[in-house]
Formats: C-alpha cells, structure tokens, sequence
C-alpha cells in the first residue's frame, strides 16, 4: 500500500455560525490526481485552503506525510497551490514570478536559474521570460501560475478551479497538459472543480462532495456507474431518478413494473432510488416493452439524439441514435445492468425527473420559492 | 473634427479657469520675481536669496522629517485598515478624516493649548511632581504640528493604493514559502509605491511651505518659509515674497522629480 500524503480526521469549520465543512474524513495517496467535484458552496474550496494551510478547521486534524500539520503555517508546508485568478505578481516579469519561490527560500543563484528554465521549457514558455504579465493571455498567465508553482517541488500541487477562466478547448488541452505534467513529476495533485466531465477525465480518485459532506470517494468508473445516492447520481452525468421497491435480491419494482437488475444486498420491498442512465436505455415499439410513454421533445445532439419521454407523467430522458419525433409513443427496454439501485438518502426525490434540467429552472419559475433555508424548514415541518 | 470641436466646446470652463487662476497668477508670481516696486526688471530679490539659505534649508528639512515620520506612521495602520472588514474599513477612514473637517488654525491652536508650558499636559505632569517641560516653540513642536495636521494626506492615498493588493497575491506569496517579513518587503511595499509616492507629494509639499504651523507652534525660533513669505507680501510688497515663492515652487519641484526618479528606479529594479 501506498503512503498517505494527506490526512484529513473529522474536519469542522463554520463560518459566522455556518457549518462549511461537516466532518471531513479524506485520505490521499502519495502520486494520486484527486478531484474534488461538487456544486459552489459544497466546501471543496474550503478543503484545498485546509490543506494549503490558509484555514485552520475548528476542530479536526490535518496530517501531512503522517505528521499532524493544524498549526503549521502555509509558508512553511511543502505545498503549492494554484489559484483560481492565478494570483501572479503584477509587478514581477515572468522570470521573476517562477523565481519568487525559490528566492525566498534562498536557493543559490545559479540553481535558480537552471530550475526556472527547467520548468519554462516544461510548460512551454521559452522565449517569455522578460514580459510582464498584464502583456500575457490567460492561457498564458495560467502556465506561469503552473510553472510558478512546480518550480518549488511541492509534494502536493492544490489546484483551485485553474482552468475555470479558459475557454472550451483551450481548456481541453490544458486538461492534457495538466495530466502530462502530473504524471511527470509524479508528485500528487488536489484539483478541485465543479466541472464532472473535468473530473471524470483526469482523475485517478474523485472525490464528490455537497454541503459540507463527503458524498462519495472512488474512482470516475464508480462513481459514474454506481454513485452512492441521488445527489451523486444527478451531479455526475445525467440520470433518470425513479422510487422504486427493491422486491428481492434482482429484482426491483418501479414504474408499476417488476424488473431483473444486478442489484442485491437490500432488505425485502426496501424502497430504493433506480438510476437509470439515458444512454442505456432501447427504443423500441410499445409493444415489445411494459414500460412505454410519448415522447414530448426532441433534440439533435449530433451524436445520437436526446428525447424526453412522459411515462405516466415522469419525464425521462433518453439519449438514443434511433431516428423518433415528437409525439410518438415508443417503449423504452431496460436489461439488467443498465439499472443501479440505491438506497433512500437524504437527496431522495429532489433530482432525475427531466420536466426541466436544472433545479433552478424550476426555481426561477416558481413564485412561491424563496431561496432560505428557513423556509424550507417550514415546509417540510407543514408537510 | 466634429468630436474635437465638440469636447474643446465641453472643456471650455475648465480650460477658461485654469488660465484665469493657474497660468495667470504663475506668470504674475514670475513677473513680480523679476522686478521692483516700480515695476523695472530686476535681478536684486535674487540675489538676496542668500539671506534666506537657512530658513529653506530648515523648512525643507522639517518637512522631510515630517514626511518621514507620516510614512512610518501611516503605512502600518494603512495597511491594517486595508485588511480589516470592509464596515470596519469604512470607520477607520471615517475616524482617519474626521480632524480634517476641522479648521487648520483651531487644530493647530488646540496643539498649543496642550504643549504650553502652562499647558494640560505641564499640568497634569506637574500634580503627580513631574516636569515642566519645554515643550512648546521647539522645532519637535513644529514637526508634531505637521505630522498631525498632514497624516490624513499619507494615510488615504497609502490605503487606496493597498486596498488594490489581491489578497490571493499575498496568498500566493505566503503559498510560496514567503514569511512575513518577506512578503511585506517583496510583494507589499513593491505594490505600495504609487501610494507611497502620492502620499510623501501630499504631506511633504504642504508641510515645506507652511507658515501658520511654525509661527503658533515654533515661535520666533522656527521661522521657515512659509512665514518669510508671509511678512514679505504684509510689510514689504509683492516683490521679493514672490521670488521666494517661485524658488520653493522649483525646490518642490526638484525634490518630487527626483522621488518619482527614485520611485520608478525602484520599480524598475523589482521588474528586471
């Protein structure tokens, strides 16, 4: 087994009174890319800062290569962040900000020199050595952050939504070149995002949290395909989110039909969340499956096409290369592993109906909502 | 040419002004430099400057103490307010201005009631059987007088100037290995300069060519400047006060070309 660089025990903080952080529990191999992926205000950010040494937990400890590190101040931890807005000295040139570290830690001249070129030619910026950094581009700005960073060979690299800035496919490149470097240097990179297909592409562990939770650990592969709960499922990805009862061991009750799944390990008629993904699921005639519905919109995507079909008013989505149109009615085939079964959480309900893609959608439509977690506390205390 | 015609015509009052009351009355003060009370050239107040070589020395010098010690004052407290939450902020700049709505000559009065040899603090010294001390019309007295009548002129620019750090700069520099003593002098001051460039103009310019400070705090012993200006334009007409005048405008002058010098040396040192 691997040695654990970082160590996160029971993590707590609370900003004016509200919780941030919930009880983190994190440990990071030595060498791993980890992802930590969740929506704004989920307290990724607030992690990374924890182990870069700019927050200390109300309660809890950071141990750093088995040494417990809570009053450790950031200057003196063998970690290099990466912030969002870059965060380059606009008074030094290129040279010079790479340079920073090492000067500051009295690295002798000569070796200064050499290991600044060093990662100048890694990151691609020979030749920009003297310009100043409001004459840089963003993608520009963003290697001298990296080179910046590196340059002090950290054990770990904390990267705080670095290519949040960039534009689609200057962002894909640097997904590439972010993984190639990782892999160069060997050491282990924290990156957090609220980007999935981000995380799903360059992790080797990601880690998905909501309110101040860990939601689940694992490698993209599991969480793609057998997220924890109803929140993992709806943030990675799309998927249809239905109740269900799970009958016996393979087999599970939804949408007024039994079906076969894979799924087993629950209790008996346990109510469960099925996740199904849009991609898995047939088109075929409505005959020739129990579960049919009309399709009720139709969109090109190039790919294959994305349909949303009302089966006895739940809206799935479907992602399908078979030719359909609005208002037909088709039967939608399920085999065993397409489903995953879940167990009830806390998110149960909230998300995998299609009627619209996005909760805010429903939000902004609703004059009834108010955007307070008072007020939802009163509606659940009505109900 | 429409556009130009059109803005020349929307700066037209600012234009009218400035030569009314900035171009007009400097080529007066030069004009009354060169001549005598009758209006002949002359190069006499010129050469009777020497008989002012100390008094210009002096109040260059007090002045430049009196910068000194506003920077070392103001740039800690700038820097904290800068940092502090943003409601805090706004009382801290509220409390740093509040003595400038107060008239110049009543602050400067208050300063001689407390530092009188008669004054509240020789009293109070003196119930507890300390003292007197001297500490009225010293040149001490005359620089407190600066300090405190100027230190808002430091302070506010040092803080706009700071306020302008990111926070993440000095994140990243602490991320770095930076303590604080080297992020202090290798990000913050380096950022500060324009703010500590306008503030040492806002507090060195005043304070050489005061004349109200010296003459109620230092008495006959701190004449500077300023003052000699003063008696001249009150007792001996316009000539030679106006010579005086035009040579600390060029004294000023040459100090603030060769601190802005300095100033972009400096900053020209950090980007190499």
């Amino acid at each position: 087994m691997k040695n654990k660089i970082i160590d996160l025990h029971n993590i707590t903080v609370a900003f004016d009174g509200e919780k941030v952080l919930d009880g983190i529990d994190l440990s990071i191999e030595d060498g791993q890319f980890v992802t930590l992926l969740g929506p704004s205000g989920c307290g990724k950010t607030t992690t990374l800062r924890i182990i870069g040494g700019f927050i200390s937990p109300d309660s809890g400890d950071v141990f750093f290569d088995g040494k417990r590190i809570n009053d450790l101040p950031a200057y003196k931890r063998q970690v290099s962040t990466i912030f969002q807005r870059y965060a380059l000295f606009p008074h030094l040139n290129v040279y010079d900000n790479i340079a920073f570290g090492l000067r500051v830690q009295k690295v002798p001249k000569n070796e200064i020199a050499e290991r600044v070129a060093e990662v100048i030619k890694m990151v691609n910026l020979s030749g920009f050595e003297k310009r100043k950094i409001d004459s840089l581009s963003g993608g520009q700005q963003q290697r001298v952050a990296i080179a910046r960073a590196i340059v002090t060979r950290p054990k770990v690299l904390l990267l705080d939504e670095p290519l949040a800035a960039l534009d689609l496919k200057l962002r894909k490149d640097m997904q590439v070149e972010l993984k190639n470097i990782q892999r160069q240097l060997g050491i282990t990179f924290i990156f957090v995002t609220h980007d999935q297909e981000e995380a799903l592409s360059m992790s080797d562990v990601v880690v998905v949290m909501d309110g101040g939770k860990i939601q689940q650990i694992g490698t993209p592969e599991d969480i793609y395909n057998e997220p924890v709960n109803a929140f993992v499922a709806d943030f990675i990805g799309e998927s249809n989110i239905v109740d269900g009862i799970m009958i016996e061991d393979n087999l599970v009750k939804f949408a007024g039909q039994k079906i076969r799944c894979v799924d087993k390990g629950f209790g008996k008629n346990e109510p469960v969340d099925v996740v199904i993904r849009p991609e898995d699921i047939d088109v075929v005639s409505p005959n020739e499956s129990p579960l049919s519905g009309l399709v009720t919109a139709v969109t090109f995507k190039g790919v294959h096409f994305e349909a949303i079909v009302d089966v006895d008013n739940f809206k799935w989505m479907i992602q399908t290369t078979d030719m359909i149109k609005e208002g037909q009615e088709i039967g939608l085939l399920l085999n065993p592993d397409d489903m995953h079964v879940m167990r009830k959480s806390e998110y149960s309900g909230m998300f995998g109906d299609y009627s619209s893609f996005s909760d805010e959608m429903d939000y902004i439509s609703d004059p009834d909502y108010v955007e307070d977690e008072e007020s939802e506390e009163v509606a659940e205390a009505e109900e | 040419m429409v556009k130009n015609k059109k803005s020349f015509f929307v700066g037209s009052p600012y234009y009218i002004w400035m030569i009314i009351f900035i171009v007009v009355p400097m080529l007066m003060v030069a004009y009354y430099s060169f001549t005598d009370i009758d209006g002949n050239f002359t190069l006499e107040n010129i050469k009777n400057l020497s008989e002012y070589a100390d008094t210009f020395v002096l109040s260059i010098f007090l002045g430049a103490v009196a910068t000194l010690i506003c920077l070392i004052i103001a740039y800690p407290l700038a820097f904290m307010i800068s940092r502090s939450k943003a409601s805090t902020q706004k009382m801290m700049i509220m409390l740093v201005m509040l003595p400038m709505w107060m008239n110049l000559l009543l602050r400067t009065y208050s300063w001689m009631t407390i530092i009188e040899d008669t004054g509240i603090i020789n009293s109070l010294l003196s119930k507890i059987g300390i003292g007197p001390f001297h500490m009225i019309n010293t040149a001490g007295a005359v620089v407190l007088g600066m300090v405190y009548n100027f230190l808002p002129y430091m302070i506010l620019p040092l803080y706009s100037a700071m306020t302008k750090i990111d926070k993440n700069v000095l994140e990243a520099a602490e991320d770095l290995g930076a303590n604080m003593f080297q992020r202090v002098f290798k990000v913050i001051f380096p950022l500060s300069v324009p703010g500590v460039v306008s503030g040492i103009t806002m507090v060195f310019v005043p304070s050489v060519s005061t004349f109200y400070i010296s003459q109620k705090l230092g008495g006959t012993g701190y004449t500077l400047i300023g003052d000699v200006i003063d008696t001249q334009f009150l007792n001996s007409g316009r000539n030679m006060g106006a010579t005086l005048s035009l040579v600390l405008m060029v004294l000023i002058l040459l100090c603030m070309l060769l601190m802005n010098q300095f100033a972009s040396n400096e900053e020209e040192a950090m980007l190499v």
